[in-house]
């Protein structure tokens, strides 16, 4: 138990990290990361909608017809967002006005409607939940690291208020703020390359774990942890982690378009 | 009337929905292969939204606004859509079946698209008149239209690049599209209004 538990909070917030590696959610992900606070907000409210439609749906799996499972997970979802959004209007009213548009959106965020279909609607409720809460950390860890670099250099102030006041000044006054870093240009460029180095950290924890699966390392490995190159199959968001996760279901790799794909047939 | 030419003006160039507001990322990224796929995909999203736009704009202002029920609108915006999208698959399987396959499952994909239910709230946010609710779906549209067909003209470029591994993919993907977004950004300097 403690054992699946911590598996699948790993494979929400490294192996499978909903934005570095399945690249979904990419539109919240790009827009609200000018600042941490914002991030941050958007990450909770995301994991909150996360964990109670996969419980829901996972407790609904069984009443809702196969044909009309989607416009099912649909409905669950924005009754969960309208929730969320008019809670943050009545608590968190400057997040809410800075985050606008993207609240409601989560609706259409990829990431939920993913997990509902690859796997609220195939486990139980407690797994489910925990999957809910693995990825919604997962993102919410992912978007906030965006912020914080686009917030550092974008403003050299972190940690400022939803309507732009107060933070932390890290750099000196001499520091001039490069505005490239929250301007939308700035939002591409900056998660491109976190993305790359997050496919560099991922190449070498999985070639760590390979040579440590193999009780004898091989020869040619050995040579290979050498280089700080990411090995091939790491740079691309292979949905088959190396480690000793076979057990996931196949449907896990299912992606963005995957859901889709299955109500076609 | 000038006042809705600078509506749509800004709603394709300065406040593009891919690179200003972020709205449709997915579609962007994920059917940017080919010209003429990102060209059927912009297609289906136009009509799509010019649709949604002019449904939405009646159903909130005569069906939810009268009875008090404003903050049903996200739901009901997104069944609208759904069931547009639904109604638009049959239509093109039935009439239009080369668009139809050349879609594919980016089709159905449209249903979550956010610059759809995007374009539907902000009508209803920013107060937009019927008339300026439609345009601006279209011409939102069309920017989404040129942002993604421009876009897959630079990617098929970027076949034949060898970049660093670490970047193969994605990663290439993004840096790419912040340098078309720093074309864009280009289009702020003007001042329509």
């Amino acid at each position: 138990m403690q054992h699946t538990f911590w598996r699948q909070m790993r494979r929400g917030i490294f192996d499978e990290n909903p934005i570095f590696v399945q690249f979904l959610g990419m539109c919240s992900a790009l827009a609200v990361t000018t600042s941490v606070v914002n991030a941050l907000g958007m990450g909770l409210s995301v994991t909150a909608v996360l964990v109670c439609s996969n419980l829901f749906i996972s407790l609904l799996r069984s009443f809702i017809p196969k044909q009309v499972r989607i416009a099912s997970f649909i409905i669950v979802i924005s009754g969960f967002v309208t929730a969320v959004d008019l809670i943050v209007k009545a608590f968190l009213p400057a997040i809410s006005k800075s985050l606008g548009l993207f609240i409601p959106l989560i609706v259409v965020n990829c990431i939920i409607l993913a997990r509902a279909e690859a796997f609220a609607s195939k486990n139980g409720p407690v797994p489910s939940l925990v999957d809910g809460l693995a990825c919604g950390i997962g993102y919410t860890l992912a978007i906030t690291a965006l912020a914080f670099v686009r917030e550092l250099f974008g403003t050299g102030v972190l940690f400022a208020a939803a309507d732009g006041t107060g933070g932390l000044r890290v750099f000196g006054s001499w520091y001039a703020p490069v505005t490239i870093f929250i301007m939308p240009a700035g939002a591409f460029l900056t998660l491109g390359v976190l993305c790359a180095l997050f496919n560099t950290l991922r190449g070498a924890v999985a070639k760590k774990e390979a040579a440590a699966v193999a009780e004898k390392p091989a020869q040619e490995e050995t040579d290979g942890s050498a280089e700080p190159e990411t090995p091939e199959t790491a740079a691309e968001p292979a949905p088959e982690t190396p480690s000793a996760d076979a057990a996931s279901p196949a449907a896990e790799s299912a992606g963005p378009i995957g859901p889709i794909e299955e109500r076609q047939g | 009337m000038s006042n809705i030419f600078l509506l749509m003006l800004t709603a394709i160039l300065t406040e593009n929905f891919i690179f200003s507001k972020f709205l449709g990322i997915c579609p962007f990224l994920g059917v940017s292969e080919k010209p003429d796929t990102a060209l059927g995909m912009g297609m289906a999203v136009t009509f799509v939204m010019t649709i949604s736009s002019t449904v939405t704009y009646g159903v909130y202002h005569f069906l939810l606004a009268p009875f008090g029920l404003e903050y049903l609108q996200t739901i009901a915006f997104i069944l609208i859509i759904a069931s547009l999208v639904q109604f638009i698959e049959m239509f093109l399987r039935r009439f239009v079946p080369a668009l139809y396959s050349a879609l594919g499952i980016y089709l159905p994909l449209i249903t979550t698209n956010c610059a759809v239910l995007g374009a539907a709230l902000l009508n209803i946010s920013e107060g937009y008149t019927f008339l300026e609710s439609v345009l601006y779906g279209f011409s939102a549209a069309l920017g989404f239209t040129l942002a993604i067909v421009l876009f897959a003209g630079v990617r098929e470029r970027l076949k034949y690049a060898d970049p660093p591994k670490a970047f193969v993919g994605f990663p290439l993907l993004l840096i790419t599209a912040g340098l078309v977004a720093m074309a864009f950004s280009g289009f702020s300097g003007f001042s329509f209004s």
